[in-house]
Formats: C-alpha cells, sequence, structure tokens
C-alpha cells in the first residue's frame, strides 16, 4: 500500500460559523501501481480531496499515510521539498495552470529546482529529454504557455509533474479541457509512463466511461462522502448505490441503439450546498429508493463484494 | 420527404485577422425538417458555431463576413437581409440557446424580464401580460418557484437553472427552429441528462426542428435523427444517425469514434487517437482537409476536394474512398493495416 487516507477531513471556514464540508471523513487506500478514479458531480470534493492529498490544503482531521510515514498536517516549505518528488499533481485547466510569463523550460524544470542538486546542462538535458516523452520538441524548451494548443498544454503540465520521477501523482480532471481525440493522446501517454515508471495515480475525471476505461478501482463521491468504491467495472456495470446508479444511466453513450432504448435517468434536483451538512445519507434527498431512516442516520460503510464497498442503508 | 424547414446551401465564412483572412467555413449545406433533430459534430474550431452563428446573424461584420451561400427559413431568406428583416426571424422564428448561459443572460437585469423583453418586442405584449408568460415559460422548464425565480438575478441560479432560464426565452415566441450551441457541455451528466430530455420534450410538443451543435457523440447517439460531422470548415460525413455510428463512411468519423472508449466490460482496447492536429485555416488545404492525419490518404487526396459520394438514404461522404476507383474498404480497421501507399 502506497498511501493511506484515514477518516480525512478538509472543511472551509466561510465565517459566522458556517463551513464548506469539501471533503467529510473520507477513508481511502490505494495500492502500489493502481490507478484509482474519483468521480461525482462538480462541488462533491474530488479536487479538494486531490490537493489535500498532495498537501496544497491543510487538513481539518484525519491523517494520510505515504509508504507507512505520516504526512504533516499543514506543510511547510520544507516538507513540499521533501515530498515533491514522491507525490505530484496534473491539473485540470492546461490554460490558468501554467505561469504564462515563464517558458517552457523554466516550467518543466521547476520540480528540479526545488529538490536541487542539478546542474543547469542536468536540467537542460532533462528537461528536453522529458519534452520528447511527452511527444513535444526540445526545442519548444525557450516558448511560452501562449504558443503551445490546449494538448500541448497539457503535455507541458504532465512533464512538469514527470520530471521529478514522482511514485504517486493525482490527475486533477487531465482531459476535460481536451477535445475528443486529444484526449486519447493524453490518455494513452499516461497509459504508458504508468507502465514505463511503475506510478502510482489518483485520476479525478467527471467523464464516467474515461473513468472506467482507465483505472483499476473507481470511488465515487457525493457531497463530500465516499458513497461507492470497488473493482472499476463492477462500479460502472454493477453499481450498488443509487447514485452511482442514475450517474452511470445518465452518461451518454456513443450508440444511437442503445441510447434510444434505454431508460435514461432523471435524478431529481440539484447537488446541494455543502455548508453545514446534516447527520443522515447527503443522497437522501434525491434519492428514489429513500427510506425513512435515511435521513437522520449515516449509513455506514459496508461490504457488498469482493473489495466493493458501499454506503447505503440498501444493504 | 417534406419540403424542410431550414435549408442552408453552400455557406462560406471568412474572417479577417492580424494574421491573414481565416477562412472558417467552406461550403455548408445541411437541411433541418420539422420534428427533427440534425446535430453538427466536430472539435474545437472545425467550424460548428460559425456556422450557425452566420445563419442567425451573429457573426461581427467587420472583422467576419459570409461570402457565398444561402439560408433559408420556409422559403424565405435569412442571408445578407437588413437587422430589421432579421430581426423578424432571430428570437422570433428561430430560438437560440448557448453553452455559456451565464455570460449570455444580462446579469444585471431579473431573469423574469429578460424573458418578457422577448415577448414585447417580437409579440407586443404588455408588460403585465409578457411578465405573467415569462413565469408560465419558467415553469414549463421545470423551474421550481417560479414566481420567485422570476424576480432574482442570474446570479442566484445555478448552471442547469441557469440554462433552463435561457430556453424559456428560446421558446418565449414559440419558434419554429431552435439552435443549441452545446447546450451541456458546462454541465454534470446528471444535469445534461435532465436539460436533454428537456429539450426533446419541448420539441416534441412543439414540433420544432432542433439543431444541436456538440462534441460529444454520446450526446449525438441520445437525441440526433440525422448528423453533420465538421471537420476544418466543411461538412465531411452526413447522414441519419445510425448509418453515421454504425456504417460510417469517413475516416475522421470513424477515428472520432476509435478515439473514445467503448463500454464493454472486460475490453480494455487500447485508445486510437488521431494524430497531429487540424490543419491551419489561414491556408486551408488544397484538397481533402483531412489529408494530413488520414490514415487511408491516397496521393490523390492531397491536391483534390473530394466530391460528394452518395451513399444511400441521404447518407453523403467527402471522401476519395468512396470513389468507384478507390479500393473497396469494406472494414475501415481492416485495411488500416495496408501501408499508405
Amino acid at each position: 500500500m502506497i498511501l493511506e487516507i484515514k477518516n480525512l477531513k478538509k472543511y472551509f471556514d466561510i465565517g459566522r460559523g458556517k463551513k464548506v464540508h469539501a471533503v467529510d471523513d473520507i477513508s481511502l487506500n490505494i495500492n502500489e501501481k493502481e490507478i484509482v478514479g474519483l468521480v461525482g458531480e462538480s462541488g462533491s470534493g474530488k479536487t479538494t480531496l486531490g490537493r489535500t492529498v498532495v498537501g496544497l490544503w491543510d487538513k481539518s482531521a484525519g491523517e494520510i499515510r505515504y509508504k507507512g510515514e505520516k504526512l504533516p498536517k499543514n506543510y511547510s516549505a520544507r516538507d513540499f521539498k521533501k515530498y515533491a518528488k514522491e507525490m505530484q499533481l496534473i491539473f485540470q485547466d492546461p490554460y490558468s495552470s501554467l505561469n504564462p510569463r515563464m517558458t517552457v523550460k523554466e516550467i518543466v524544470a521547476e520540480g528540479l529546482r526545488t529538490i536541487g542538486g542539478f546542474s543547469s546542462a542536468q536540467m537542460n538535458d532533462k528537461v528536453a529529454e522529458w519534452l520528447r516523452k511527452v511527444g513535444l520538441e526540445p526545442d519548444h524548451m525557450s516558448r511560452y504557455p501562449h504558443e503551445f494548443s490546449g494538448g500541448q498544454r497539457q503535455r507541458i503540465g504532465i512533464a512538469r509533474a514527470m520530471i521529478v520521477e514522482p511514485k504517486f501523482v493525482v490527475c486533477d480532471e487531465p482531459i476535460s479541457a481536451l477535445d475528443v481525440s486529444v484526449q486519447a493522446q493524453v490518455i494513452n501517454l499516461l497509459e504508458d509512463l504508468k507502465k514505463s515508471m511503475g506510478l502510482t495515480l489518483l485520476f479525478i475525471a467527471h467523464d464516467l466511461s474515461m473513468v472506467r476505461y482507465v483505472s483499476d478501482r473507481m470511488a465515487v463521491m457525493y457531497l463530500g462522502a465516499m458513497v461507492e468504491l470497488g473493482p472499476a467495472s463492477e462500479v460502472y456495470f454493477r453499481p450498488k448505490h443509487p447514485y452511482t446508479e442514475l450517474l452511470i444511466k445518465a452518461n451518454p453513450e456513443p450508440d444511437p441503439r442503445l441510447e434510444k432504448t434505454r431508460q435514461h435517468s432523471l435524478i431529481k434536483g440539484e447537488i446541494p450546498s455543502p455548508i453545514n451538512v446534516k447527520a443522515g445519507c447527503r443522497f437522501a434527498g434525491r434519492c428514489p429508493k429513500v427510506m425513512p431512516h435515511c435521513a437522520t442516520e449515516t449509513p455506514k460503510w459496508k461490504s457488498v463484494g469482493k473489495e466493493h464497498f458501499v454506503a447505503c442503508h440498501l444493504y | 420527404m417534406s419540403t424542410p424547414l431550414l435549408e442552408v446551401k453552400d455557406l462560406s465564412v471568412e474572417f479577417d485577422t492580424y494574421g491573414g483572412i481565416v477562412k472558417a467555413v467552406r461550403g455548408v449545406s445541411f437541411s433541418v425538417e420539422r420534428g427533427k433533430t440534425l446535430a453538427i459534430v466536430g472539435e474545437s474550431g472545425c467550424g460548428k458555431s460559425v456556422t450557425v452563428q452566420s445563419i442567425m446573424g451573429l457573426i461581427p461584420t467587420p472583422p467576419g463576413r459570409v461570402t457565398s451561400g444561402s439560408a433559408k427559413l420556409n422559403g424565405k431568406e435569412l442571408i445578407g437581409v437588413s437587422v430589421d428583416e432579421l430581426n423578424k426571424f432571430r428570437g422570433n422564428e428561430i430560438g437560440m440557446i448557448f453553452q455559456d448561459a451565464m455570460s449570455s443572460l444580462n446579469p444585471t437585469m431579473k431573469v423574469g424580464h429578460q424573458i418578457a423583453e422577448t415577448l414585447i418586442v417580437h409579440r407586443g405584449m404588455s408588460r403585465k401580460d409578457a411578465m405573467k408568460k415569462s413565469i408560465e415559460l419558467l415553469e414549463r422548464t421545470r423551474i421550481p418557484e417560479a414566481e420567485k425565480r422570476a424576480d432574482q438575478y442570474p446570479f442566484q441560479f445555478s448552471g442547469g437553472m441557469l440554462q433552463r432560464a435561457m430556453i424559456s426565452i428560446a421558446l418565449a415566441c414559440g419558434p419554429k427552429v431552435l439552435i443549441a450551441d452545446e447546450p451541456t457541455t458546462a454541465l454534470d451528466v446528471t444535469i445534461q441528462s435532465q436539460i436533454l430530455e428537456l429539450i426533446k420534450e419541448i420539441q416534441r410538443t412543439e414540433h420544432m426542428g432542433l439543431i444541436l451543435i456538440t462534441h460529444d457523440l454520446g450526446v449525438v447517439a441520445r437525441v440526433a435523427d440525422e448528423v453533420a460531422v465538421m471537420y476544418a470548415g466543411k461538412i465531411c460525413e452526413y447522414g441519419p444517425v445510425d448509418e453515421i455510428f454504425y456504417q460510417s463512411a469517413h475516416p475522421y468519423t470513424e477515428g472520432l469514434r476509435e478515439a473514445m472508449p467503448q463500454n464493454v466490460e472486460g475490453v480494455h482496447k487500447r485508445l486510437t487517437p488521431i494524430e497531429g492536429s487540424p490543419p491551419d485555416l489561414f491556408r486551408p488545404p488544397v484538397g481533402c482537409g483531412y489529408y494530413a492525419r488520414c490514415p487511408y490518404a491516397m496521393k490523390l487526396c492531397e491536391k483534390n476536394q473530394p466530391p460528394s459520394f452518395d451513399l444511400k438514404k441521404n447518407h453523403f461522404s467527402y471522401c476519395w474512398l468512396q470513389d468507384k476507383q478507390a479500393p473497396r474498404l469494406n472494414d475501415m480497421v481492416h485495411v488500416r493495416q495496408r501501408p499508405i501507399q
């Protein structure tokens, strides 16, 4: 096991005693060389979880262990330096996540500079090597981000994260800003890097088909809590939680005969506010299978199959 | 076959930029019938939005201009007519909804008033009647507590609710054609499902023609009757939705399908990306726009524009592979292993 997340909470204080429960009591273990996909609607806390894991947010409660070692609650500059070569993050938006005033070389080499101990020539070589690995040219080094397309920028972001040869990478919606044909290029690149470097990935996305495709296991979040976790194909083809079921039924598939005959889920309403969440199942208000005690009792994490867990009173 | 409600023929649009002239749309033709849905699919920059914006007269001139073509609604020309003339159609006989509802609505105006405005302008309704009608419209698009919502500003709405409000505006005058430009792209799948269902339901009851622009083949599969696949400013394949998905006759359409994961249990087939990037439309290719990326490209494709090949039942492909003299390709994937000549 490379990463153990235990009862992790991240609340944001928004004043007047109000708190946003962005990540609320999440436990998740990630095995070495595994891809765990994380899905859920916007506002479910996926990004906050990813950022808290790599230390960009401090933890409100709970703990994370990396290779058995407890990670600090708040990262100091020294901690970032220490863990930069172990854990990295690939950001969602290839437009706003690259500093427009830095050259590609400065952006990609930043991790090496943080770690320290590389000569300028070594850095140059490494940047050139990584630009080639992600399918760019070494002479792109002196250019600025605005000179690249979305897909190319995402590759720069990948090179930036991978150059330090991390063991664990959080990919926060790495493909949602890209066109279909380019998405496939980036996914294939990530798969190849995973194989050649023995990476472990936490893959955050809202594209369910893509998450099923890349992940070994799939986790479903709703309003800050995890509602289902299991092998990706089990969760996708035999979902247990009513929310997962509705989410997958809503996912349009590129197959007209299937789409025109199957029942589409019309999940009621929208995701509620994550401010001061009450006890009980968070999905109770929208759930088609709601029972009286759902609104008052918080469902426990139950095993429903091999490595398949769900938080729902139906089980 | 009934006469088409909206018929677009040979439409071309250019933009002047500092870098030169961009030929964004290069001779696009399609038609929409009452009660039917045409999906226009393609990747960013293929000209799908510009096509419909030019029909609506929404291309800023200069820098943009329609250089050729016509668009007829029930036989009446929309291209090149005066703004006054055009205003009789847009918002009235043709409704449009956009991708980004937040920036398409006026942030300083209450939602109810924005809907009422359309009715006051086009239907000459009194303010009071228009407000009453706008609440009805909000109810029709299933906005809970419509009366209260009509009195709120766009920032008080969620993304899904804003899209519903925008549909209310588009429907206010009972349009014959509804154009939806990526209406669900910014939304979660659950909300997308609700909005698509709402649009389809309204289309059925009003018997409207619907043009849906999207890049999502899943959405196309779900709502379209006919599909136009666009690439580099041109339509490359056009046909009934089943034909496009199951008997695709253009390598680009095929490429889009292959680039997506297939949801079949136990299958992990590596994705086949379309290598390279779309051509530069400052200097559009002389021959087929897809030549540089096409795995089946032949010598002829580089310099010669492929004509439209009629396959069957309203299915056209603009690809030389459909020519009688081209090698017969029943199974494209099979051929991909063949060395390119």
